[in-house]
């Protein structure tokens, strides 16, 4: 693992899942787990949040929510979907109310399989996040590449 | 004097999920909550006419991740009953088991949300802590951690062999005696009684004209427990409705640890008297008919309805979840509440808003 500039802190959000992976992302928090000793903090405040964990998958209700939420969050930004249900839709791609997967409405990074995703590929996944947030930090900040979406 | 609305949510840190409120706030006294719905609503009864009955149990366990098995069970029950078998009594008692694995868990998930909504992080930790040997025991026997997927129609996939049950009966030793110094910081200590001894006051007469269900009622002083009809082993099973007359938060949370406590002996009972033999006998061709199952999950009863038609789809599927019955009672205590008290308050009907809104 490649040394990082600074702490990403997460924020979570709950698109429609069923909660099993809500519990778990929580869960990841917790002693057994810890993701704090890799300087991770849990935030409520998408203002100060440089990583998105996304749970479920995108609904026709909250979709506006999910995408105001992105659009709060500062560059660079990176999101993570969390279970099967928010990578594609999962048991629930069926359903009337479903749009499908979190990509279908914001971009996302990282994909977290897994039904309830374990807490174990949950803390894989953040770290990858944070390899993805570290190139996006040196994109943004090298002066040749400005494209904001680096 | 002059009204504010605040907005709560549906993007909020003191639930993990969404919900969305308008607190209508008189200075600081909130006279008035108007909720609205349908952030997580997938449309999973929908689905029953798409999907074969025996698939469709796995999306049934899908409706909550915390009474995931629950939920199951109760799908399986009501499919038993409509093609009329009775299950092997080792099945049932095997579900018991499960069963209050999950109401200890979800009791314990509970205690620390409470513990993070007044803001006592190290108590909210401790709980978790203890939560996660519980999920163990669940991993070791059903294979997954949340979504068990053990519960099929006509009994159960998997067995334990008595070295596991005498194993988990060993750890609750330690583990009761964990959690008695935990739970005496929610019961006893000041900080905590501040933020929890009336408030929230739900009385008698409201819980019963509002309809609370499973703790919130029983904290108001009302006698009743869906597992008192029998169903899995719980007949044979020897145990007390705990109540309290508390009426306020602090009487909830008494109620929630009482249960945890009671849910340890029912297990014990259930591993001393646990038959052998089989555990699944077969079931075959399609359902037709209908069924109604009550269940008392962690957060109360539900209530489950089906129809078969005799094709490989439902023809209706419906559930009541506790939580769609005690948002009524949220709405009544809300008003006159302090507004840095809307959080806790949230909390204490236990809230679970991606069974109600499916
Ligand atoms: S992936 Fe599974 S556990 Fe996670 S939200 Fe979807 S159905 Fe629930």
């Amino acid at each position: 693992m490649p040394k990082f500039t600074k702490s990403p802190w997460v924020m979570h959000y709950d698109g429609s899942s069923c909660n099993g992976c809500d519990i778990e992302v929580l869960a990841s928090m917790t002693p057994l787990y810890d993701i704090e000793r890799l300087g991770v903090v849990n935030t409520g405040d998408p203002r100060q949040a440089d990583i998105l964990l996304i749970t479920g998958g995108i609904n026709y209700y909250n979709e506006s929510v999910v995408r105001q939420i992105y659009s709060q969050m500062p560059e660079p930004k990176v999101v993570v979907a969390v279970g099967i249900c928010a990578c594609s839709g999962g048991v629930f791609r069926d359903c009337y109310n479903i749009k499908g997967g979190v990509d279908t409405t914001i971009p996302v990074d990282v994909y977290v399989p897994g039904c309830a995703a374990r807490p174990e590929s949950i803390i894989d996944g953040i770290v990858q996040a944070l390899e993805v947030l570290e190139k996006k930090s040196a994109a943004s900040a090298a002066p040749t590449e400005g494209e904001s979406n680096a | 004097m002059k009204r504010t609305i605040v907005p709560f949510g549906p993007q909020h840190p003191v639930l993990p999920e969404p919900i969305h409120l308008d607190l209508v706030l008189e200075d600081e006294k909130v006279v008035e909550a108007i909720p609205s719905f349908g952030f997580v609503h997938r449309g999973m009864e929908d689905l029953a006419s798409k999907r074969d009955f025996n698939d469709y149990l796995y999306v049934v366990e899908r409706i909550c991740g915390i009474c995931s098995y629950m939920h199951g069970m109760s799908y399986c029950e009501g499919a038993e009953r409509i093609f009329g078998v009775e299950i092997p009594d080792r099945a049932k008692y095997l579900r018991t088991i499960w069963c209050e694995l999950s109401r200890l868990h979800s009791h314990l998930l509970w205690l620390g949300l409470l513990a993070d909504a007044f803001g006592f992080e190290a108590l909210f930790m401790q709980s978790w802590r203890i939560r996660e040997k519980i999920l163990d025991m669940v991993e070791d026997s059903t294979g997954g951690r949340l979504i068990s997927s053990v519960n099929l129609i006509g009994g159960v996939a998997r067995d334990m062999d008595r070295e596991m049950l005498d194993g988990f009966v060993k750890q609750f030793d330690k583990m009761e005696s964990e959690l008695r110094s935990l739970t005496k910081v929610f019961l006893k200590d000041t900080t905590v009684r501040a933020r929890l001894f009336e408030v929230g006051v739900l009385t008698k007469t409201d819980a019963i004209l509002y309809g609370a269900v499973g703790p919130m009622m029983r904290a108001s002083g009302i006698e009743l427990d869906t597992r008192k009809l029998g169903y899995a082993a719980y007949g044979d099973i020897d145990f007390d409705i705990i109540t309290s007359n508390g009426c306020d938060s602090l009487a909830r949370c008494e109620v929630r640890i009482g249960e945890i406590f009671q849910s340890f002996n029912i297990i014990r009972q259930a591993v001393a008297k646990i038959p052998d033999g089989e555990i699944c006998i077969s079931v075959k061709g399609n359902p037709k008919g209908e069924a109604t199952v009550r269940m008392e999950q962690p957060r109360g009863e539900a209530l489950y309805y089906m129809k078969a038609n005799g094709t490989r789809n439902l023809e209706r599927f419906r559930v009541r979840t506790p939580t769609f019955s005690n948002i009524y009672s949220l709405l009544k205590i809300l008003p006159g509440a302090q507004f840095a008290d809307v959080p806790l308050l949230i909390l204490t009907i236990d809230p679970c808003i991606s069974c109600t809104e499916r």
